[in-house]
């Protein structure tokens, strides 16, 4: 008997705790539960005190969200009613949410604030977050991919700057492949499982990727096919390795030489710090994607996280004034220093730490030439599932170039029938 | 007490369970089953209005969809080759251990079952640096008798061999375990008989051990077949169902659709034709050990 009264207390010590705790707060105070994700969530809670001292009243309550679980959370909470009142989003999500009608546009919110407004960001990132004409999310921080390479690589075959053109990269990467014939090592590596490069050149070709009002695939046009066959060619022509499982580690690799370019974003420039140690640690640099002719640079992602309010949020104003702490420059620039995350304001980038650090120069430069997948819901479904597909099927060389397309093309309206059914729906209303 | 009030109370005993069965399983049930004549998808969460009964469309595509069937392929093959494989290596490894000429049982045993304990996850991290085509150990060891590197996990041929033999050798302890149980459980004296009779090792073998030890054997294969065709976590670790969807399970696509691309009535729709497989699969095999036995 007193072992199941003790059992009894057990349980319901951390219920009565639970209700104790949340009497305790005071009514005048109020709480924003805000969801950041993976390290950014630790790093945003040392922000926390700073806000809270300026603006008494208001407290933030940080949660921490696995990456990889991120979206699955965020869905669920959302079908049982239980989204914080703002969270950290990926900005290709931020059309899966709208259309889930679970966040809110910001206009009224950005035409009211003196410290918020679309021209302190880069055009390509702010685009991101508009959805017809309303904008659903603040960028917080940013990124894109460049090249990363080897500089002494490069120099050796005759490349003081790196490539500006398609066809200067085909040409470097032929006299990189050149140097070791017998060898297993290569010029450049363009993994079939991220989609970024492929889908990048092809957008640099001039592609759309989508027709229709983002309704059907159009992978088969003209000029992605152009782009899709310079980039599968790396693969054919033994430019590139084509399995996935020989690079364990990316970054060992690119030590080893085994490969002299790679194409990728901000968040690896630490590790490369950390492996390119010794003398190798000025033997490697970072370059604006090439263009297709002579625009430079290239096209590449707007990617990056986004701040976004919840439609159930009951606090929209205190969040606005957390988002309008976040984005100011002085704290951007103390966040990158704690997480390395690209501050998304302009003005942040004047910053000593910004202009005299040579590997953000690339990463300045293409932040003036980036641009969005199409945004809408099914485009991560596309890209993941669909493109990686089919790029490994013709970097294998199981299927041609033209057949791959066309398969990607049918796959892909498969995957948007409900979607041209709801644009027909709206066009009859 | 007569026997309608001896019931009436059952049933109330049974109630709570029951009930707990019904709500959390059976109406989950009811529930993807009709889910799987829809299109609920991420449209529907945001817009109910949205979800359209579609019948048997969800069916149908499934029966064009060359990805379902490579799914399909693939965990047959598993099932198909694991398996069997798996309850003779654990029926081998069971009577050795049973046997009374090794020593040092408990530490054989401990070590054969560790496996089963670890988490799968670990595991096949471990075993993915083992396979590495540059750094692993089983091209290290080909190597010196002059074999030229194999890139097991991103070849399409080798892929499904490689993930097989992790998983029987993570899983083979479990079945040992309840095999050596079974052995225990046979008289000694049916041997001692025999040997008396003259019999060789191998007649004892077939004539007592085999016959003896068919229940066990009747629960392991269907316990391993089930749980074989229902493989997840070894290719998504492991390859992520690459290369080229050669090691794609069944219960991979289905979690790929649902919960990553958020296609749920699709997802459902897999769901069911995979649950009518894998009881078509245990009927057949019942069928089969009833007519031997």
């Amino acid at each position: 008997m007193k072992l199941s009264f003790r059992k009894f207390i057990f349980l319901f010590l951390p219920i009565s705790l639970g209700l104790f705790s949340c009497s305790k707060d005071n009514e005048s105070e109020t709480i924003i539960k805000f969801w950041a994700m993976g390290a950014e969530a630790e790093y945003v809670t040392k922000l926390v005190p700073e806000f809270e001292r300026l603006n008494p009243g208001i407290k933030v309550k940080v949660q921490q969200v696995p990456w990889t679980a991120a979206q699955e959370k965020l869905v669920t909470a959302f079908a049982s009613d239980n989204t914080p009142d703002a969270c950290q989003l990926g900005n290709t999500w931020v059309p899966q949410f709208s259309a889930l009608n679970a966040i809110i546009p910001l206009d009224e919110f950005i035409k009211a604030s003196d410290r918020i407004n679309k021209e302190k960001y880069f055009a390509g990132i702010w685009e991101t977050n508009v959805l017809d004409n309303h904008t659903y999310g603040i960028p917080w921080y940013m990124d894109t991919r460049v090249m990363f390479y080897r500089k002494d690589v490069f120099e050796k075959v005759g490349y003081k700057d790196p490539p500006k053109t398609w066809a200067e990269l085909l040409d470097l990467s032929k006299k990189i492949k050149a140097m070791h014939p017998k060898e297993e090592k290569y010029a450049i590596y363009l993994p079939t499982n991220e989609w970024a490069p492929f889908v990048m050149f092809g957008m640099e070709a001039g592609s759309t990727l989508l027709k229709d009002e983002n309704t059907r695939g159009d992978f088969s046009s003209k000029e992605f096919k152009e782009a899709f066959r310079f980039s599968i060619d790396f693969h054919r022509h033994n430019l590139a390795p084509i399995g996935i499982s020989q690079v364990t580690n990316v970054y060992q690799a690119f030590a080893d030489e085994y490969f002299s370019i790679y194409i990728s974003g901000p968040w690896n420039i630490p590790e490369f710090k950390k492996w390119m140690k010794g003398n190798l640690s000025d033997k490697w640099m970072t370059a604006p994607m090439p263009g297709y002719s002579n625009n430079y640079p290239g096209v590449s992602l707007a990617g990056g996280s986004s701040l976004v309010i919840f439609k159930n949020s009951n606090h929209k104003k205190e969040v606005w004034k957390f988002f309008e702490f976040l984005s100011q420059a002085k704290t951007q620039i103390e966040f990158y220093q704690m997480l390395n995350n690209l501050p998304s304001v302009k003005e942040a980038w004047e910053n000593p730490i910004f202009r005299d650090d040579p590997y953000m120069q690339a990463f300045y430069s293409q932040f003036t030439n980036v641009r969005a997948t199409p945004k809408i819901p099914e485009w991560e479904q596309i890209a993941f599932a669909k493109v990686q597909q089919y790029a490994e099927l013709a970097a294998r060389n199981s299927m041609n170039i033209d057949e791959a397309l066309k398969n990607l093309d049918k796959d892909v309206d498969r995957i948007l029938e409900k979607r041209r059914w709801i644009v027909e729906q709206k066009k009859i209303k | 007490m007569n026997f309608k009030q001896s019931q009436t109370a059952a049933y109330f005993f049974l109630a709570p369970a029951m009930s707990a069965i019904f709500v959390f399983f059976f109406l989950p049930v009811i529930a993807a089953f009709i889910m799987s004549f829809t299109d609920f998808d991420i449209y529907a969460l945001g817009d109910l209005g949205s979800v359209r009964f579609v019948w048997f469309n969800n069916y149908i595509k499934l029966f064009d969809d060359p990805l379902f069937f490579t799914a399909l392929k693939n965990t047959f093959y598993f099932v198909i080759v694991a398996a069997p494989l798996s309850i003779g290596v654990s029926l081998g490894a069971a009577l050795l251990l049973n046997s009374k000429l090794v020593k040092f049982k408990a530490i054989f045993r401990l070590s054969y079952f560790i496996p089963v304990v670890t988490t799968l996850v670990a595991v096949a991290i471990v075993w993915r640096f083992i396979y590495h085509p540059k750094f692993g150990i089983i091209n290290y060891i080909l190597s010196l008798i002059g074999i030229a590197p194999v890139d097991w996990l991103g070849d399409t041929t080798t892929a499904m061999p490689a993930i097989i033999l992790m998983s029987v050798w993570k899983s083979f302890g479990y079945n040992m375990i309840i095999f050596i149980a079974g052995l225990q459980n046979i008289p000694e004296d049916l041997y001692e008989a025999a040997s008396i009779e003259g019999a060789s090792g191998w007649q004892k073998f077939k004539s007592i051990t085999i016959p003896m030890l068919a229940p066990t054997t009747i629960f392991i294969s269907l316990i391993t077949m089930i749980g074989y065709f229902q493989f997840f976590a070894e290719p998504y670790i492991m390859t992520q169902g690459g290369p080229l969807n050669s090691t794609l399970s069944v219960v991979q696509y289905m979690y790929q659709e649902g919960f990553r691309w958020w296609n749920m009535g699709y997802s459902a729709s897999i769901a069911f034709v995979f649950f009518f497989i894998i009881m078509i699969g245990t009927l057949i095999q019942l069928k089969i050990q009833k007519s031997t036995e």
